[in-house]
């Protein structure tokens, strides 16, 4: 492809890809996100291609292996467009029939959803009760394109809000615009991402740094990896854009070592966005530069934490810095850095092509816009789901998750991982809002909800969690390693049946000094889990130790 | 540097911008314990017992004094209930490391901290790092460093520098609350050098 070098050039080049292809001509998206690639997409997609080779298909039929679709549970998947028509768990051997019928215009009955209790089925996308409850602006686009190729991304009018905002909007607005839709960043904080830049913007200073936060790394957490592997463009365009609003002109994609297709993918995003004059020298004609160098961790969870991640840029250890000052001011080699998550980046090119205004009527009242969740845990159909802020967690977790399996009753949902919280089935009405979840105790954080049902033994829960964090924390300070530390022995105890009177008390002193003295999130949040459980479970508790002591009793006797 | 009157302890203080609340209090005559802190070294905020309370415009926060910087009105208390609870349950995740550690006992006794309350731990070390530090910042040596992460963090001489370096310096040890220093230096030697800190001092 040639360099584009103007907003007209962008356009006609994305006129020439919407008139090459024909709309009714019939393509099949298979799933080859990370969960049906487990599932043997790779191998669907093989025999689809395969069978495609055969005489007198290739021009009637299109195939097209994608980023993630969202539901999981029933993969792998495979959409057929026009129409959307859904098959699941599509076996290599289902290929040929699913080729013939397509050509024909007919749909295969055996492979569409199927509700497990009444029977119904649902052929196409927006008909299953997974997907029809959930408003797709992030994740949507996944089944429509190919990760590997831009052109499907500039074919859904990707990179227009891009050329919008170098062509039309000075910087000030472009922060003005995000400011105005009340942005606030996915990664876990809930902070305003307007205000944010603006810090960086206004800080002294000729070199900036743009961050995307791709280090998506808690149990339960899959949404980041499935946007960004799925919709590498997406991710980027908002980036450059920030980059374009604070006024810098290098980036940085921080991510996973261990994460193979996501690298491969934005390796692949970052080479073409490139090529076509999108990102480095003069982007598209503006006299605009901005370059990314893409990152990776060394295998250690509080990477994540900003400072954390910031000196592991620098090629230092991933340690977060104790010092009182922002990031946004003195970062990356001390220069104001701002970094926002995968999903808050992913976020920004709808604000500026459909405006702030469109934005904030989606949400509550202080939360805007969709929020992705990883719904999993015991529950009938876990996937990546997408729904507006203040959509009830009993939508989430009934109409869309059909509830828990086996016909058990939901004990509680959890929040945030390892770093959230628990609260019980009977705030299942609460609204997805940052704030109110927060209050509650169960902070939305970067979006993993996890379904527990009634046989849930919530003190082996907060046990599990600590023992994550307490191997992927730094080690550096006293309240968040000795205090992990104390808790996981004394959690692990009560859970072998040797707890002893005086546990809580303990308990509740090392959970109230690790979030008050730690250095940084991961410290100050390690103990959420345990503290949301001693508010809503301390019965489950008391009963454990209560056995552990007797039969500490009767052992000495 | 311009100046910044806060107020510690209820006692008006005067201080430069750009010191922390730890040297203003100090100055002051106001005493803050510290464990991980030395005045040769840079502030590393870790050991978390300089924790103070500040008021900023009406709001509460407990921060770390050895690293938190004065500023004007700033309100500071070195003692409240809340800052005797974090030194208290510190200390006592530090004592099931080093129950007999001079330093520790003695900021145990102030803060009613009970050596027994958590269950003891093999390695005496606190990971204060005063011994990494001080070797890299002040001998710019490096012989002794961190390894590892979480809870299995640990201090480890490094073979080939402390072979060359530490027979005749050693000043980390007098630095070290718990001895640990000393001991884990002793055992490098054992295992990687034994017999050269007699060939090193020339006494042999």
């Amino acid at each position: 492809m040639t360099k584009l070098h103007s907003a007209a050039e962008l356009e006609n080049l994305r006129a020439g890809i919407l008139s090459s292809r024909d709309p009714a001509q019939p393509c099949i998206a298979v799933c080859a996100g990370a969960g049906c690639r487990g599932a043997d997409a790779g191998r669907v997609v093989g025999a689809i291609e395969e069978e495609i080779g055969k005489p007198g298909l290739a021009d009637k039929v299109n195939v097209r292996a994608t980023g993630c679709h969202g539901f999981c549970e029933k993969g792998p998947n495979v959409v057929i467009s026009p129409g959307d028509i859904c098959y699941f768990e599509v076996k290599p051997e289902d290929v040929p029939e699913i080729l013939a019928r397509t050509i024909k215009g007919e749909v295969i009955e055996r492979l569409v959803y199927a509700h497990p209790d009444t029977g119904q089925k649902a052929v196409h996308l927006g008909e299953v009760p997974f997907y029809k409850h959930q408003t797709r602006l992030l994740i949507g686009d996944n089944p429509k394109i190919d990760p590997m190729r831009i052109e499907d991304y500039l074919a859904l009018g990707g990179y227009a809000a891009l050329s919008k905002v170098l062509f039309e909007m000075s910087p000030g607005q472009v922060l003005d615009e995000v400011k105005k839709a009340n942005l606030r960043g996915r990664g876990g904080g809930g902070f305003p991402a307007g205000l944010k830049w603006e810090t960086a913007k206004n800080a002294p200073g000729d070199d900036k740094y743009v961050i995307v936060n791709a280090h998506e790394g808690e149990p339960g957490a899959f949404m980041d990896r499935a946007l960004f592997t799925g919709n590498p463009h997406k991710v980027l365009e908002g980036l450059i854009i920030g980059a374009y609003a604070i006024g810098s002109h290098r980036g940085f994609i921080y991510t996973r070592h261990d994460s193979p297709q996501l690298i491969k993918h934005v390796r692949n995003a970052l080479a073409q966005a490139e090529e076509v004059g999108l990102l480095g020298e003069n982007i598209l004609g503006t006299g605009f530069d901005f370059r990314v160098e893409l990152h990776f961790d060394v295998g250690i969870f509080v990477s994540g934490e900003s400072s954390a991640l910031m000196r592991s840029i620098e090629g230092n250890p991933p340690e977060p810095r104790p010092k009182y000052i922002r990031t946004s001011v003195a970062g990356i080699w001390d220069k104001p850095s701002n970094l926002n998550n995968v999903e808050t980046w992913a976020n920004v090119p709808q604000i500026i092509s459909r405006g702030a205004d469109w934005y904030t009527s989606i949400g509550t009242e202080r939360s805007k816009g969709t929020k992705l969740i990883s719904l999993s845990g015991n529950v009938v159909n876990s996937g990546v789901v997408e729904v507006p802020m203040g959509t009830p967690l009993r939508t989430i977790v009934y109409d869309i998750g059909g509830g828990a399996p086996g016909g058990k009753a939901p004990k509680a949902v959890h929040f945030g991982g390892p770093m959230g919280g628990s609260i019980p089935e009977r705030f299942i009405d609460t609204p997805l809002d940052f704030d109110e979840l927060a209050a509650l105790g169960a902070p939305i954080g970067a979006g993993g909800l996890l379904v527990m049902d009634e046989e849930t033994d919530m003190v082996d829960v907060a046990r599990y969690f600590l023992e994550f964090l307490t191997n992927e924390s730094c080690g550096k300070c006293v309240p968040c390693r000795e205090g992990m530390r104390q808790m996981l022995k004394i959690l692990t105890n009560i859970t072998i049946g040797k707890g002893k009177s005086g546990d809580i008390g303990r308990l509740e002193d090392l959970s109230d000094v690790t979030g008050l003295a730690c250095l940084c999130a991961l410290g100050k949040t390690a103990a959420d889990p345990l503290r949301s459980m001693l508010r809503y479970f301390r019965d489950e508790y008391e009963t454990q130790i209560a056995r552990g002591s007797e039969a500490g009793r009767s052992e000495t006797r | 540097m311009s100046e910044a009157l806060l107020q510690i302890d209820g006692k008006a203080v005067k201080a430069t911008e750009g010191m922390t609340v730890l040297q203003a209090a100090q100055q002051a005559g106001i005493s803050i314990p510290t464990l991980c802190h030395h005045e040769q070294l840079e502030p590393y905020g870790v050991c978390r017992i300089c924790m103070v309370e500040v008021e900023v415009r009406g709001r509460k926060n407990y921060v770390v004094s050895c690293l938190y910087p004065v500023a004007r009105d700033l309100v500071v208390r070195t003692r409240s209930e809340g800052v005797d609870k974090i030194r208290r349950v510190i200390l006592e995740e530090l004592l099931a490391h080093a129950p007999d550690s001079p330093a520790l006992v003695a900021l145990a006794q102030e803060y009613g901290a009970d050596r027994d309350r958590f269950e003891k731990e093999s390695s005496f070390c606190i990971l204060c790092g005063l011994c990494v530090r001080y070797c890299a910042e002040v001998k710019q040596k490096n012989a002794v460093g961190f390894i590892e992460q979480g809870p299995r963090r640990e201090i480890s001489f490094i073979p080939e520098i402390a072979s060359k370096e530490c027979w005749d310096c050693q000043e980390c040890f007098a630095l070290c609350p718990t001895s640990y220093a000393q001991a884990a230096y002793f055992l490098t030697e054992a295992l990687a050098f034994p017999g050269k800190r007699r060939a090193g001092s020339h006494s042999a």
